[in-house]
């Protein structure tokens, strides 16, 4: 039986345990004053056989399909003849791919070589030995499993509480995912990086001024010397995000207290879905936008006020990029605004103070850590953007505050360190990682400042 | 509803209940007594504020009818009645807080000391300066203690430099009587405290502004026994300064602190007295069956 036939068996033999062990509980019940002297209601119960028949035959179903092919492939190798068995590593599976291809193809009878013809049926015949196996062993155990639990059933039974403490497991496992899929990314990206660190020193990375990422695979190539000066991207993300943000917090913020304590009913219910659209709207976009639209524009005014601005500038890509993190700030904080009790208001009005007066001193305050953190949310989106930059400000690292002039940012130059055909082990691509650890950090930092301005506040907010 | 209307002697009749214009819904049926004006002494002769006509709508809704009153100068007026009568909105009119309130509109002749408070010249801001309000739950701003309390003062600009400010903040504690309990905490956040001493924190906060009116409006009704006390002592002294006008569910609170008591029934002044009066020997029906507890 096919692995998708014993799964669909197997459901089919839940669902059936499942209504067994329901009918079993109130079978076994009696009723004292109209209740069933069950400890669980009757569904616990049913659930119960359903987790006693489904959990080990899930798990030796799971254990035989990972390790089926390692243990017959190795069972087929150790009938193969001393002199096969003793080659490399590498020849040795290239022999087991040969045999594998031989039995899934079944033209083992075409193959010239006799050993092989002969190892390959052994191949198929143990195949088939497992799969037969897998089908009875994992359909027993789930009946074993269910036979069981609908023995143990009976009223004082505690079926509720097993089955919470299997869902709790559950919900750890889900949560563990999680966070062993941020570990993962964490380590992959700081092993890469200290594998670069070997190549590179960290003090080079870390206060080198200048960003040239050339190696060559000759040493008399020019620009044969790569160097790693992190400083000039680092200055170029923080000078783009600023600008992004200089736009952004104002306007986010203005148009979240227009929303929540100015704006009628009508006005409100079609300006904050609109607004929310310009989150939704691709970056890549929003970079031609910049590039197309906004960087000629630029230049078109500084030129007609005597200011030279390069046709792909800091400032072209930081505007585009603040109006794009807009719905971060405003749409956060009018969530935060609107959710500040009416009593604060009141109170406030009740003294005579007036409606500005009322925002500034009152309700901003209580509303201050979820706007902070909606401005932090957009902050950390405006770091790790790429595609505006890479359409507006270009690729030149060159280590300058003026936001008229070119500059460029971390993610892209991790984006044209990886794009294209790349060696892993040229300290090139390893930069990659350690220019994304830099950023990795940085955004921990915006987080940790975030929650402890977040946590200083939130005990006075009632 | 006839039945039960005629086994109560001296009741009207039920045809005079159908002619009554306006019916309001999910009344009860021992509600159903005619109000015709309000009888007993709403008219006094050193008023601090008062109303004529007032009539106040919720869109379509009509929350207060006709309501005649005037607040005496530094007298306790005490408003009772069951929820829902309108004594808090009545409250809110004092002060155009229902100004906040879009659908709310407000009908009648509203005075304080003479001027028209609803009038073109009359700038709520400014009347909210000298009608301090005090609400049900206590409501500190997220700042700290002192803040508090200075936030008005600091807004009218009350006080001319930090010094005559930490003066005027002592000076509101010291008269809500919390000064003693918080004088080594004033950079404290007011929100930590408890609940009355928080309630007794916005009263600084009120009194801090300098108003000649201050409305109340079930200020003990989420305090405990002892915190009510504070605070009914603290009224006591109050009114020898100002004039003030409490909402309370508690009959005994209105027959403890208050010089005169009106009672609100479904958006209608009933009957306004003497507090020893109202609750010894009231005048109304209705007003009766509610002190005494026959509903409400």
């Amino acid at each position: 039986m096919p692995t998708q036939t014993i799964i669909i068996t197997l459901i089919a033999l839940l669902i059936f345990s499942y209504f067994l062990g329901q009918k079993r509980s109130i079978a076994v019940s009696s009723i004292n004053n109209g209740r069933r002297d069950l400890h669980s209601r009757p569904h616990y119960y049913g659930y119960m056989v359903a987790i006693w028949a489904g959990i080990p035959a899930v798990l030796i179903l799971l254990l035989w399909t990972a390790f089926n092919n390692s243990i017959v492939t190795s069972l087929t190798i150790s009938t193969l003849p001393e002199s096969m068995q003793t080659q490399s590593k590498d020849s040795l599976g290239l022999v087991v791919n040969e045999l594998r291809n031989l039995a899934d193809s079944g033209q083992i009878a075409d193959e010239a070589d006799p050993i092989k013809r002969e190892a390959a049926s052994h191949y198929q015949r143990l195949q088939g030995i497992s799969k037969l196996a897998k089908t009875v062993i994992v359909l027993v155990v789930a009946l074993l499993g269910m036979i069981y639990a609908w023995r143990l059933i009976n009223p004082e039974l505690r079926a509720r509480n097993v089955v919470e403490k299997v869902i709790r497991v559950a919900m750890i496992l889900c949560a563990c995912i999680a966070i062993l899929s941020t570990v993962g990314i964490v380590f992959s990206v700081l092993f890469e990086s200290i594998r670069f660190f070997e190549a590179v020193p960290p003090s080079d990375f870390l206060f080198g001024t200048k960003w040239s990422p050339q190696t060559s695979i000759r040493s008399d190539q020019v620009g044969s010397s790569g160097s790693f000066g992190a400083i000039p991207l680092f200055v170029g993300t923080l000078l783009i995000s600023t600008i992004a943000l200089v736009i952004a917090v104002p306007l986010g913020l203005m148009s979240a207290i227009y929303l929540s304590e100015y704006a009628s009913k009508s006005v409100r219910a079609f300006a904050k879905p609109t607004l929310e659209i310009l989150a939704g709207i691709p970056t890549v976009v929003y970079g031609f936008f910049a590039a197309l639209t906004v960087a000629p524009f630029l230049r078109d005014l500084g030129e007609s006020i005597g200011l030279s601005v390069a046709s792909e500038s800091a400032l072209a890509a930081g505007l585009v990029m603040g109006i794009m993190i807009i719905p971060f700030v405003s749409s956060l904080s009018d969530d935060v605004i609107s959710a500040v009790p009416q009593a604060m208001r009141d109170g406030s009005y009740g003294m005579g103070a007036t409606k500005s007066e009322t925002i500034r001193q009152v309700i901003i305050p209580a509303a201050l850590p979820g706007i902070v953190g909606g401005i932090l949310l957009a902050a950390s989106r405006a770091i790790g953007e790429t595609m505006i930059v890479v359409m507006a400000a270009g690729l030149s690292a060159k280590l300058t505050i003026n936001p008229l002039e070119a500059v460029t940012t971390v993610t892209v130059q991790i984006v044209t360190l990886l794009t294209g055909d790349q060696e892993f082990d040229s300290p090139k691509t390893l930069a990659a990682f350690a220019l994304g650890l830099g950023l990795f950090v940085i955004t921990l930092l915006l987080n940790i400042v975030a929650l402890h301005i977040i946590r200083k506040y939130r005990e006075q907010y009632e | 509803m006839s039945d039960i209307l005629n086994t109560v002697p001296g009741m009207p009749s039920a045809d005079s209940l159908e002619r009554s214009e306006v019916k309001p819904e999910n009344h009860r049926s021992e509600f159903d007594v005619e109000i015709n004006g309000t009888v007993g002494k709403p008219f006094v002769d050193n008023a601090k504020m008062s109303s004529r006509n007032c009539n106040v709508f919720y869109g379509d809704k009509q929350a207060i009818f006709d309501v005649d009153l005037d607040i005496g100068n530094n007298e306790i007026l005490a408003m009772i009645g069951p929820s829902g009568c309108g004594k808090s909105t009545y409250l809110r009119v004092l002060n155009r807080m229902n100004d906040t309130i879009p659908i709310c509109r407000v009908e009648g002749e509203h005075t304080l000391d003479g001027e028209d408070i609803y009038g073109k010249k009359t700038d709520p801001v400014l009347l909210r300066a000298r009608v301090g309000m005090v609400f049900q739950k206590p409501n500190p701003f997220p700042k700290s203690i002192y803040d508090n309390v200075a936030y008005g003062a600091r807004l009218h600009g009350l006080a001319s430099n930090r010094s005559e400010l930490d003066d005027l903040v002592e000076a509101s504690l010291i008269k809500a009587g919390l000064f003693k309990e918080v004088k080594d905490d004033l950079q404290k956040p007011g929100t930590g405290l408890s609940g009355g001493q928080q309630q007794r924190l916005c009263i600084a906060r009120a009194i801090a502004v300098d108003p000649e009116v201050i409305l109340m409006d079930e200020p003990t009704s989420a305090l405990d026994p002892i915190a009510t006390a504070t605070i009914e002592e603290l009224m006591d002294e109050l009114k020898s300064k100002y004039t003030i006008a409490i909402v309370t569910h508690s009959m005994q609170q209105a027959a403890r602190v208050s010089q005169r008591t009106a009672y609100f029934h479904l958006g209608k002044l009933v009957e306004v007295n003497e507090t020893d009066k109202v609750f010894t020997n009231p005048e109304h029906q209705l007003t009766e069956n509610y002190i005494t507890g026959r509903f409400g």
